[in-house]
């Protein structure tokens, strides 16, 4: 592979159920170390098309390469599947629901794949998960159960799971989604530090705030295609797009009135406080 | 003619021993019918046809047959086949197996429960399917699936009884052994009855420790 290739290459992915097109036709490329937001509204395909990235979703059409490999290769399936456990080994993937391993302590959440598929040892594996657990903040954890974590905890330990098989990319599937908005931060934090320490990182988000801070590139999907894309500052303040314009607008004044709702409930809880 | 109790302490030893095999072919019979349980569940979610089929055919033989008429055709009816099995060993794989086609049902639903994000988790760590189901999906199966299994068990030491007629001489054959000797049914039946209580208490007693155990880990 001598000829320069992008690092994340999304050639005319297409992906239909039946007749319902979710991706149409998307190209999309990732430098390595850049960090990608891919924004837009729920249905637009943008966690399809990050799930195809890892062929958690295959695509009807199209192809994936990652650093000069083809992922969705077309393989027999035996074949197939050792390519492919091969490939996600380099991509780490965090889910919205976080999907720890409830039966194993958080120790063994991280070191369960290394231990499984690179054959490291119990020391070398207890290394390396109370390293990737210092680095999330959740090493005072490393014996607890999932059951025993908040939200917020379970999403570090998550991230330290992914980032434990030493992946070249991680993907981001609304990885705040689910948590309560005080928790959101300490994952946010988490994630920055990642991103200063260059990993390439593709970010399913509804959080523009977050977007903005962090991305090299914000990317507005809408019903199955690749609206605008560009730096945040021009995405977010200059969309050229009527439908980017939009959703930014509608967003923003949902955003506008849950905080507004937020407001009201504290100042409410505080007058029953103070009345009682 | 009255009860006499004082006809018992005379053949406690007996009834003892008999006290000793049920626990002996109850815990061999649990371990097979556990285990079994789980390899026959994956074969029938996973395996191909060839291996599918005929383990349904198999469950549906277990447990649409009475499992005396299972273990009849296992312990005499295999000498046929030139298997000849000793009673307890004979017993121990009938139980077992009619346990394990009840347990398997339980797995699989189990199995079918794990939330499919514990599958992608895996798989997107680079793990095959095999991979996952044996380190996350299978166990937290079974872990689930503990308290039904725990009925099943109690089931199981119940139906041990059974295998007295293969000629095993636990509980409910040496009670037979003593009345046989004293023409007093009641008291040993009476007696072999408390047995099986206690040991069922037992049974009940560990399977609340493996539950409190496996708690954290929900």
């Amino acid at each position: 592979m001598t000829e320069a290739h992008k690092f994340v290459d999304i050639r005319h992915a297409q992906k239909a159920y039946g007749d319902l097109e979710v991706l149409k036709d998307i190209s999309l490329t990732v430098d390595r170390g850049e960090i990608v937001a891919i924004i837009g509204p729920s249905g637009s395909g943008k966690s399809t098309l990050l799930r195809a990235i890892n062929d958690l979703d295959s695509l009807t059409g199209g192809e994936v390469w990652l650093d000069g490999v083809q992922i969705n290769k077309n393989l027999p399936y035996r074949q197939y599947e050792k390519h492919i456990n091969a490939m996600r080994q380099q991509v780490g993937m965090v889910f919205q629901h976080f999907n720890l391993f409830p039966h194993l302590s958080v120790r063994d959440n991280v070191t369960m794949a290394p231990k499984l598929l690179k054959g490291l040892s119990d020391k070398e594996a207890d290394k390396l998960a109370e390293e990737q657990l210092n680095h999330v903040g959740m090493l005072e954890r490393i014996d607890y159960y999932p059951s025993q974590l908040s939200g917020g905890q379970k999403q570090r330990v998550a991230i330290a799971r992914a980032l434990a098989m030493q992946p070249k990319l991680m993907l981001f599937d609304e990885a705040t989604s689910a948590l309560d908005p005080e928790l959101v931060e300490e994952v946010n934090l988490v994630m920055k530090r990642l991103a200063e320490e260059h990993m390439t990182m593709i970010i399913v988000t509804h959080e523009m705030d977050f977007a903005a801070s962090v991305c090299d590139r914000v990317i507005f999907m809408d019903k199955g295609v690749v609206v605008e894309q560009g730096p945040p500052s021009v995405v977010f303040q200059n969309p050229t797009e009527e439908r980017t314009k939009e959703f930014l607008r509608k967003h923003l004044a949902q955003h506008h009135a849950q905080n507004a709702a937020e407001a009201a409930a504290l100042t409410a809880a505080q007058t029953n406080e103070g009345a009682k | 003619m009255g009860l006499d109790f004082t006809v018992v302490p005379a053949y406690l030893d007996t009834i003892l021993i008999g006290v000793l095999w049920t626990i002996a072919i109850t815990v061999c019979a649990a371990i097979l019918s556990f285990f079994g349980g789980i390899l026959l569940a994956v074969i029938a979610l996973y395996a191909p046809w060839f291996l599918r089929l005929p383990v349904r055919f198999f469950a549906w033989l277990f447990m649409g047959t009475p499992l005396l008429l299972q273990l009849f055709l296992i312990y005499f009816g295999l000498v046929q086949l030139g298997i000849d099995l000793p009673a307890f060993v004979a017993g121990v794989i009938g139980l077992g197996l009619h346990f394990a086609v009840y347990n398997s049902e339980l797995i699989q639903t189990a199995i079918l429960a794990v939330d499919k994000g514990q599958m992608e988790a895996a798989r997107t760590l680079g793990c095959s399917r095999s991979q996952a189901l044996r380190k996350v999906v299978i166990p937290q199966a079974v872990r689930d699936v503990i308290p039904p299994i725990g009925n099943n068990m109690i089931a199981l030491l119940k139906d041990s009884a059974l295998v007295s007629v293969i000629g095993v001489s636990e509980l409910t054959l040496s009670s037979q052994l003593a009345i046989g000797r004293t023409y007093r049914p009641f008291e040993f039946y009476a007696v072999a009855a408390v047995f099986y209580y206690i040991v069922n208490l037992g049974m009940e007693a560990v399977m609340r420790r493996i539950e409190r155990k496996t708690s954290l880990s929900r």
